[in-house]
């Protein structure tokens, strides 16, 4: 049986059986891709924005002052360039600039790499602002009021509660970070579009290779949200907490319980 | 009895408008001073310029004679020695109850987890929060966590502790258990120094009252003459209202 003479279903059913392997390896590289970079753009995130939402101190002289100024103003520029053109058109423009400029061959992985990196940094950079801002004054002043620095300060009281907060957002830049590869065959990249496209060309059954194609996609992005989901659940810890008693009557008289609804244990 | 703290002209202004002014006293080692006076007469921003989580605009507060507002002393070490116990917990959302208390005595008291973990279970058990340790302070009421607000101040030992009215945000069941511990500790000989509006606490605990009004200290007394015969107009009027108290 010839592919003209399969119907959708047969023809589905051959793509995987023929291509099931080339599908995999593409779906694994573009994964490798997505969480790398979005963790890679975590870190640039979180640096940028925590230089955002640095105050200068009182006792800072005037070039600590500009400095950090002037570099604010940078990154500013970074998050605004990144966030303001396509990925598409930055790829393009990194890989062939590089080598046409600098005449340095950066190589599908480095490139591909880089240029999601540097995007998703851009986006968590005001992510991570928002998240640092969101967190209730009165944490830093607690933690300044018993002595930590501004760093233990952010380091072990406001970073950690921002990370939670933003837990959702870094959910979000992975699926579309898990998506947004695919620009990354503009450069040759060998991801799942890319491969999607390879099988669509050479058997020219667009519909069923987009279809399988479709649910390879949708299958890691759904079963990405559910364990950062979980990942979140597990960062609130349990609802309930056990008294610290040798004394066994204690849990059973029930006033150990927390009570969600009026917020305390009695 | 030894001088821990010594504030002289303490002025403070945001803008064009004047918190503080010309404020001078001091803090001997063992007393509770109660700073009374009505909202807005700047009994927080006072205590807030001690802790300097708010820069003084001018005048010198002294620690152990030496100036902290010079830029000389290490401000972090500083604020381990004059503890703060805030009106809203300020507790650290993402420890539970026994981290809140060790994780300041490790990090910044450099001392070891076993030291810290016994330093605070030693004070959660004098305010009666040692079988929380466990739990986190969002599964708290606002009492206990203004109890663990205390320990996690003793923790770090301090040899002054502020309470910037620590009871204003609870309702009036938890009010007792805060002060019951506030109590234990002024009579065991912790140096406080409290703004508050719980007259009782001011008149009974206090060793020395403080009236504060219009950003200035309108009279210092000891309770007894505060109380029973206030020297200024202002004073007897702020005084009056809270009668039968």
């Amino acid at each position: 049986m010839t592919i003209g003479e399969m119907n959708f279903f047969q023809r589905m059913v051959y793509i995987v059986q023929e291509y099931g392997a080339s599908l995999l390896e593409g779906a694994a590289t573009t994964m490798a891709i997505a969480i790398i970079c979005t963790a890679i753009g975590c870190v640039i995130g979180f640096a940028v924005g925590l230089v955002q939402t640095t105050e200068p101190s009182k006792k800072a002289g005037v070039v600590k002052r500009g400095l950090l100024k002037a570099v604010k103003l940078l990154l500013t520029a970074y998050v605004e360039v990144f966030r303001g053109t396509p990925m598409m058109l930055q790829a393009a423009f990194i890989y062939y600039g590089t080598s046409q400029v600098f005449g340095i061959n950066l190589g599908m992985w480095s490139a591909a790499i880089i240029i999601v990196s540097v995007n998703t940094g851009a986006y968590m950079a005001e992510t991570v602002r928002g998240g640092i801002l969101s967190i209730d004054p009165g944490q830093k002043e607690g933690a300044r009021a018993i002595g930590m620095s501004h760093v233990q300060t952010m380091m072990l009281v406001v970073l950690p509660q921002s990370l939670r907060n933003i837990m959702p957002q870094i959910g979000n830049n992975l699926i579309i970070n898990i998506k947004d590869t695919c620009v990354l065959s503009i450069i040759g990249t060998v991801e799942l579009f890319f491969t999607f496209r390879s099988i669509s060309g050479a058997l020219y059954t667009y519909f069923e290779a987009a279809t399988v194609t479709m649910i390879i996609y949708f299958i890691l992005t759904f079963a990405c949200s559910r364990i950062l989901r979980w990942i979140e659940n597990r960062m609130d810890g349990p609802a309930n907490f056990d008294l610290a008693t040798g004394d066994t009557l204690a849990f059973t008289s029930g006033l150990t319980r927390y009570n969600e609804k009026t917020g305390g244990t009695f | 009895m030894e001088e821990i703290l010594r504030i002289e002209h303490l002025e403070k202004t945001f803008g064009t408008n004047e918190v503080l002014k010309d404020i001078d006293f001091s803090v001997r080692k063992g007393d509770v001073i109660s700073i009374i006076g009505s909202s807005g007469s700047g009994k927080s921003t006072l205590l807030r310029c001690i802790n300097m989580l708010e820069e003084a605009s001018g005048g010198r507060i002294l620690y152990r004679g030496q100036n902290v507002l010079d830029g000389k002393l290490d401000e972090d070490r500083y604020r381990t020695k004059v503890g703060m116990v805030f009106q809203s917990f300020n507790l650290f959302n993402n420890y539970n109850v026994l981290d809140n208390c060790t994780i300041g005595q490790i990090h910044v008291l450099k001392r070891s987890k076993e030291e810290a973990r016994a330093k605070a279970m030693e004070y959660l058990g004098k305010v009666g929060m040692d079988l929380y340790i466990n739990a986190k302070p969002r599964q708290l009421s606002g009492g206990q966590k203004q109890r663990v607000a205390i320990a996690r101040a003793l923790s770090m030992d301090p040899e002054v502790l502020l309470f910037d009215e620590p009871t204003s945000a609870l309702d009036p069941e938890m009010v007792g258990e805060v002060l019951d511990v506030m109590k234990d500790l002024a009579h065991s000989g912790m140096t406080m120094l409290v703004v508050t509006h719980e007259m009782a606490f001011a008149r009974d605990i206090s060793t020395r009252v403080v009236f504060m009004s219009d950003g200035r200290i309108e009279e210092e007394g000891s309770p007894q003459q505060i109380f029973q015969n206030p020297h200024s107009e202002r004073t007897r009027d702020f005084l009056s209202r809270f009668n039968g108290d």
